[in-house]
């Protein structure tokens, strides 16, 4: 496969940056978004040119690191993660359009490498349980009913890549806020910190500066772990406890 | 409480739920005695002349429809200010737009900001018109509800403004009753289907109703 590529190039966070384009060929359909991008970048080295910076990882959909906005479509438009989208989804002479994750919490470190650690902080906010490490606890001490069991799964598979917030026309990271919300939230070992939790996790994301949520829903279509939209109504509901709790207090 | 509703995003979204749906619940009541015009000029007079005296003796004259006024502005107000503060927010949240576009979202999702724009002005233009008659055509009289109607829907301006209006509420009810279940936490997954056919189907009666005045006034129906 032959493919022209526009990647956005720029040197460093201050810096201005524009669309450059490239042409790479020998593309196999067999490869990955980010194979491809690293045959490019092959060339690039080779020419004496500065490679494209771009974020991975694990490389098998799990890590969360990989965060590339391909022809508009956070991760591309296949339902998965950059790294395991693959060439087969496009085709010969196609022209493909490369974009960092595009927020204001989000800023651009170099080329596609945008700075996710607003996550990070909202994670230190309450997105946590508080209990004793060591070995593992007995698993029969805590019941957990299968229906929660697989409701606080669903939220786990949240990765933290950052995708919804980049789909999201206001920048918003209620669908991420949300998963982890609603996944410690519902279990047992979540319950002490329950209120705590979502009041300040949904405050630490305003003071991170994300947008609000306006119900678009192209965060959940930009999932690639398949949260669904409603669990920002989860987490509207848990915070709208919490509020009314702390105001009996 | 109240200073951590108003400072979160989230607390904002549910002060434009509550207000939404106050504003909504008014414009139903609103739409059905709308229709009473259509039963001749005495039922639609004595029907308005009755919203004064709603509420006595235990009410005052006019203190009923004064209550439900007062209400009304208090649920635009809020409205209106949580709707500029969180869109501040959005437009800073996302300063730059991607190079490769796509049309996202629905239509009705797409105007609220604008919709919720065009019927502020209109909200001004419609007490103007047929509550102060400060801008009504034709001479405006206090206590000629039915006539003031036609005067009004007899220019073509009244029409298109009226008209415009209507179509941008109907769309914006259909997004945002919808948002309203999901932003009070209401919604869920099995229920999804059911709210989106309960906000369609009260964008659409609500327009029907609504532009089924003028339309009634153009074609003779009302005279």
């Amino acid at each position: 496969m032959k493919l022209t590529l526009r990647v956005w190039r720029q040197q460093n966070a201050d810096a201005d940056g524009a669309m450059s384009t490239y042409e790479v060929d020998g593309i196999s359909a067999d490869m990955s978004f980010l194979e491809m991008l690293d045959t490019l970048n092959e060339e690039l080295i080779l020419k004496g040119e500065d490679p494209v910076a771009f974020d991975h990882d694990c490389r098998e959909g799990i890590c969360g690191a990989c965060s590339l906005v391909i022809n508009g479509d956070a991760h591309g438009p296949e339902r998965t993660t950059s790294c395991q989208l693959h060439m087969r989804s496009f085709k010969d002479g196609d022209t493909i359009d490369v974009e960092p994750w595009r927020a204001s919490a989000f800023p651009v470190v170099k080329d596609l490498v945008v700075d996710r650690s607003a996550f990070d902080r909202i994670i230190q906010a309450g997105g946590y349980v508080t209990a004793p490490t060591g070995a593992a606890p007995e698993a029969h001490a805590t019941p957990v009913p299968k229906p929660d069991a697989d409701f606080a799964f669903e939220h786990a598979e949240c990765i933290g890549c950052g995708a919804c917030v980049a789909a999201c026309p206001n920048g918003a990271a209620m669908l991420f806020t949300s998963a982890k919300v609603n996944h410690l939230n519902v279990l047992p070992q979540g319950a002490p910190e329950r209120e705590t939790r979502v009041l300040d996790m949904v405050a630490q994301m305003d003071e991170e500066g994300f947008g609000g949520c306006t119900l678009t829903g192209e965060c959940a279509t930009a999932c690639p772990k398949g949260i669904p939209l409603v669990s920002i109504t989860g987490m509207n509901k848990e915070w709208l406890r919490a509020t009314r709790k702390a105001g009996k207090r | 409480m109240t200073r951590t509703m108003w400072d979160s995003s989230v607390g904002k979204k549910t002060v434009m739920a509550v207000s939404g749906l106050i504003m909504l619940a008014y414009l139903v009541v609103h739409m059905l005695g709308n229709l009473k015009i259509f039963f001749g000029s005495d039922e639609f007079n004595s029907y308005a002349h009755w919203l004064r005296t709603l509420g006595e003796p235990f009410l005052h004259y006019e203190w009923a429809l004064w209550i439900i006024r007062v209400v009304l502005v208090a649920a635009v107000v809020a409205h209106a200010i949580s709707a500029y503060q969180l869109s501040r927010r959005d437009i800073r949240a996302r300063p730059t737009k991607y190079v490769h576009k796509k049309p996202r979202a629905s239509y009705a999702t797409r105007t609220m900001r604008w919709g919720g724009i065009i019927l502020g002005l209109f909200i001004v233009w419609h007490i103007l018109d047929l509550t102060t008659g400060t801008v009504h055509p034709d001479g405006f009289q206090a206590g000629h509800p039915y006539q003031n109607v036609i005067d009004t829907f007899s220019t073509w301006y009244g029409n298109v403004i009226y008209i415009a209006a209507v179509l941008a509420l109907g769309l914006h009810i259909r997004h945002g009753f919808w948002s309203a279940a999901h932003t009070l936490g209401v919604g869920s997954r099995r229920r999804d289907r059911a709210f989106k056919a309960i906000a369609n189907v009260l964008a659409l009666v609500l327009t029907v109703g609504f532009i089924s005045v003028p339309v009634g006034v153009m074609t003779g129906v009302v005279s």
